[in-house]
């Protein structure tokens, strides 16, 4: 058996200063051969069997048909399979935990060969966008509007389908960018801005209107876009950053993972003062977390000049929910990994600049309800770190400005919108998923989501 | 894109303007702010809605200069553009009646409270306003605030007009002399709210602040604008900007606007070296 294709990278000396992509991506001749190894394991559409990469897929991709054409160098053909269920290929081939979807279930991993999966998904969408993307089909227009609230990537993919379908949408945003997370939280590095903007005209393109620096609760209620609009889909994310609850979180040079991300990603301090938005990062940098954002924060941190850049993570290695990939790039370029460590307190100097931080060493216990074993702090075993900048990066809760504001929409203690499996709301006409709502967390899933309630909006609308 | 309808130069580098923004002026309330970007590059800064008119669908702001992008937006004309204004954001208190009520403004903090006295009269309540300032061409909207308050004193630092000193001052002599006051309402510098609760707490008069911390988003998602208020961290942008006075941590408010002192030096030296070629 042929070993899987590694994907070209950009040069390790080059990465630690740079905010160019780091997976360079396939070419034409390396996607060929990769797309060869597939065994096209059997999909009989008759009988509904899937072939088990698919049912890794959480939109359903079909990727031995997709792969298939890849092999036979027809990309255009690739594309146009990939695009039945996936709007956003460009990014989802990036981004995607494919290793942990896709991938995990193809057969060829139990070699542990899987098939490139993402990779081929990314390559055929950016050999498109260089050839200018092709607009789908689009169905006649049926005269209903709809509004849905949040640009990323649940909002993208409901408004994308609905237009599909012939529908009036308009979507409205917080922030002056399009986009979500893909814009103000995931760094250039791993997905350039430009591709997510590309994605973004290809929705414009299907008829989209978008409205930015419109925050829905504040500048327009639910109630009132339900006056208007014949349906409301509500993709406003994970949006607010939660802290530890320790003493010296608002010492000067301590970070909420958001802000830093979005002063670097969104108001683009990395070129400050070309940009006017600054960036303070001291040369040690403590990242606390494990997930996505805090990997990415710390390779951000790096980049802007940070010498000494450690991730504190109260677990072990094994149950970091950072993507596996990402993990091994983080500490090619350098950064240390405390783990088993969890922070008490961040002491400040006599200025109110943080100075140090306090941890105490962890063991793993029993099991928790998630299946991960539970960190138990180990007596007797506090320590300093001498730091200058701290990024709290231990996740996101739903963005709970639209829940506090409107009337009889039901959440859960969380906060999270409630729906039920059709994305439908407790309040009449109001659709909901990705972020915002339970058990969603990644941006296939958050697609996914926009997919079924784009669904769901149609039949409530065409009814 | 906003248009500026209307530029005035109200004081010795503070400007108003009016700006087209429908969507803002059909929600805004007295105490509300916008966060603005002049251009692709850059800052997002937060400014009090100091008037609004829905049936013009526009809104009034009044800024000092002091760095880059107040500099910058007062460099700018009659008919410009300014990119994104985003708004009306934060919650303000409910202008209902309270009996009398001390509305106090310090430098640019006057033009926020001009609506608010307005509001308060509206809603029956008797409005004394103290106005205060380094200096006296840098009293603005005086002869508004007097049309509209029950009374009106004024407090300069340097003498020039009114009250020699500050503006807590001619709060303690209202307090001494006569006065039962049922809310004060201060705005202003932050020294200057933190003497205004000082004041009050002695005398235990209910008393809210409007906080200014650094902000970016303004809806509650980077946690920049964070203030300590009853010893619990809150965000100012979404839980504020007002705040009860006696519970507010102004020595880490201050400290926070000052981290990026040095970044805001470079900013401005290339900006006006910029300006001078
Ligand atoms: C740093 C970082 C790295 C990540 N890395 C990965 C990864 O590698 N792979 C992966 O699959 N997932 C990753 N994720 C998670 C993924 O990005 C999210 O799951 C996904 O973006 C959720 O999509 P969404 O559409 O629900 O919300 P978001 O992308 O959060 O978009 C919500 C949008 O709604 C807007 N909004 C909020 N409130 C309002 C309002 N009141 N009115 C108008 N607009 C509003 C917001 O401004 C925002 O633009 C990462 C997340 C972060 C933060
Ligand atoms: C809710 C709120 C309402 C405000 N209303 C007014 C107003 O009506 N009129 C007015 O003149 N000023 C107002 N301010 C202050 C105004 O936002 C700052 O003066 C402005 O951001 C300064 O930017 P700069 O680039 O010109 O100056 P800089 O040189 O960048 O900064 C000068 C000082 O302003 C503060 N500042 C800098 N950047 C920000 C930012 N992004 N957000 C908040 N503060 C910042 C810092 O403390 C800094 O030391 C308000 C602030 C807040 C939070
Ligand atoms: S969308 Fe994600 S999970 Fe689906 S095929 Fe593409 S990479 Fe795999
Ligand atoms: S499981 Fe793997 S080998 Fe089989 S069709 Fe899917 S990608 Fe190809
Ligand atoms: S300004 Fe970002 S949370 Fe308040």
């Amino acid at each position: 058996m042929s070993l899987r294709l590694s994907m070209p990278e950009l040069g390790l000396k080059k990465r630690r200063h740079s905010f160019d992509e780091v997976a360079l991506g396939y070419s034409a001749e390396q996607a060929i051969a990769e797309a060869k190894r597939c065994l096209q394991c059997a999909s009989i559409k008759s009988r509904n069997i899937k072939a088990e990469c698919v049912r890794g897929c959480p939109t359903e991709t079909d990727i031995p048909r997709f792969v298939k054409y890849v092999s036979e160098g027809d990309f255009d053909s690739a594309i146009e399979v990939i695009k039945e269920r996936n709007a956003l290929p460009a990014i989802c081939g990036r981004v995607c935990p494919y290793e942990n979807q896709c991938e995990k279930l193809c057969i060829l991993s139990k070699k542990g060969e899987a098939l490139a999966i993402g990779g081929l998904e990314r390559f055929v969408a950016d050999h498109e966008r260089k050839k200018n993307i092709k607009v789908s089909k689009k169905a006649e227009t049926s005269g209903k509007i709809v509004a849905v609230i949040g640009s990323g990537p649940a909002g993208l993919t409901t408004a994308a389908d609905l237009a599909k379908l012939g529908h009036d949408v308009t979507i409205y945003e917080a922030l002056h960018e399009v986009g979500g997370v893909l814009m103000y939280g995931i760094p250039e590095f791993r997905l350039p801005k430009e591709i997510v903007q590309a994605e973004v005209e290809y929705v414009k393109r299907l008829g989209v209107s978008i409205q930015t620096n419109v925050v829905i609760g504040r500048s327009i209620g639910v109630e009132g876009l339900l006056e208007k609009f014949d349906a409301v889909f509500i993709g406003t994310g994970a949006g607010l950053p939660r802290f530890l609850n320790i003493p010296g979180e608002n010492l000067n040079g301590v970070y909420s993972s958001n802000e830093f991300l979005i002063r670097t990603n969104l108001m683009k301090a990395y070129k400050f003062p070309e940009y006017d938005t600054p960036i303070k990062i001291g040369k040690k940098v403590a990242v606390i977390g494990a997930g996505n954002v805090a990997i990415d924060s710390a390779r951000v941190a790096l980049r802007l000049g940070g010498e000494d850049v450690c991730i504190i993570y109260r677990r072990s290695e094994k149950e970091m929910p950072a993507r596996a990939e990402e993990i091994k790039r983080a500490k090619e370029e350098g950064i240390q990994f405390k783990l088993l460590t969890n922070p008490v307190r961040i002491i400040g100097d006599e200025g109110g600049w943080v100075k140090q931080i306090e941890c105490v060493r962890m063991k793993l216990g029993d099991s928790d309800k998630s299946g991960r074993r539970m960190p138990i702090p180990i007596e007797d075993s506090e320590f300093t770190l001498d730091v200058d900048t701290v990024i709290i990066a231990i996740g996101q809760s739903p963005n709970p400005l639209i829940s506090k504001v409107t009337n009889g929409l039901k959440t859960t203690r969380g906060g999270a919108i409630k729906i039920d499996e059709n994305g439908r709301t407790s309040l009449e006409g109001v659709f909901a998923g990705g972020d915002i709502t339970p058990g969603t967390a990644t941006v296939i899933e958050a697609m996914s989501a926009g997919k079924r309630a784009a669904r769901a909006i149609h039949e409530y609308i065409s009814r | 894109m906003h248009k500026i309808i209307t530029k005035k130069e109200i004081a010795p580098a503070v400007k108003l303007f009016e700006i087209k923004a429908p969507l803002v002026a059909k929600k805004a309330r007295a105490g509300q702010f916008v966060i603005l970007r002049i251009d692709e590059n850059g800052e997002r800064i937060p400014l009090t809605i100091a008037n609004f008119d829905a049936q013009r669908g526009s809104i009034t702001i009044i800024f000092h200069e002091v760095g880059k992008t107040t500099k910058q937006l007062g460099g700018l004309n009659e008919g410009d553009n300014i990119a994104d204004i985003v708004g009306p954001l934060g919650n303000a208190m409910v202008s209902k009646k309270y009996g009398t009520v001390v509305c106090i403004g310090g430098g640019v903090g006057i033009a926020p409270i001009y609506l608010k006295i307005k509001a308060f009269k509206r809603a029956g309540n008797e409005v004394i306003s103290i106005i205060g300032a380094r200096t006296k061409e840098l009293l603005i909207l005086e002869e508004g605030i007097r049309k509209t308050s029950d009374e009106l004193y004024i407090a300069t630092d340097d003498g020039s007009k009114g009250h020699h000193g500050f503006v807590t001052d001619v709060l303690q002599e209202l307090i001494d002399t006569k006065k039962n006051i049922d809310l004060v309402l201060a705005v202003g510098p932050v020294v200057m709210m933190r003497a205004v609760g000082n004041v009050t707490k002695r005398h235990g008069i209910k008393t809210v602040v409007s906080l200014n911390p650094i902000m970016i988003d303004g809806t509650g998602m980077c946690g920049a604008c964070r203030v300590t208020i009853d010893g619990k961290s809150r965000f100012a942008c979404v839980d504020g900007p007002e705040f009860d006075a006696h519970l507010v941590d102004f020595e880490e408010l201050m400290n926070r606007q000052r981290i990026y002192l040095d970044e805001e030096d470079v900013a401005l030296q290339k900006f006006e070296d910029h300006k001078c070629h």
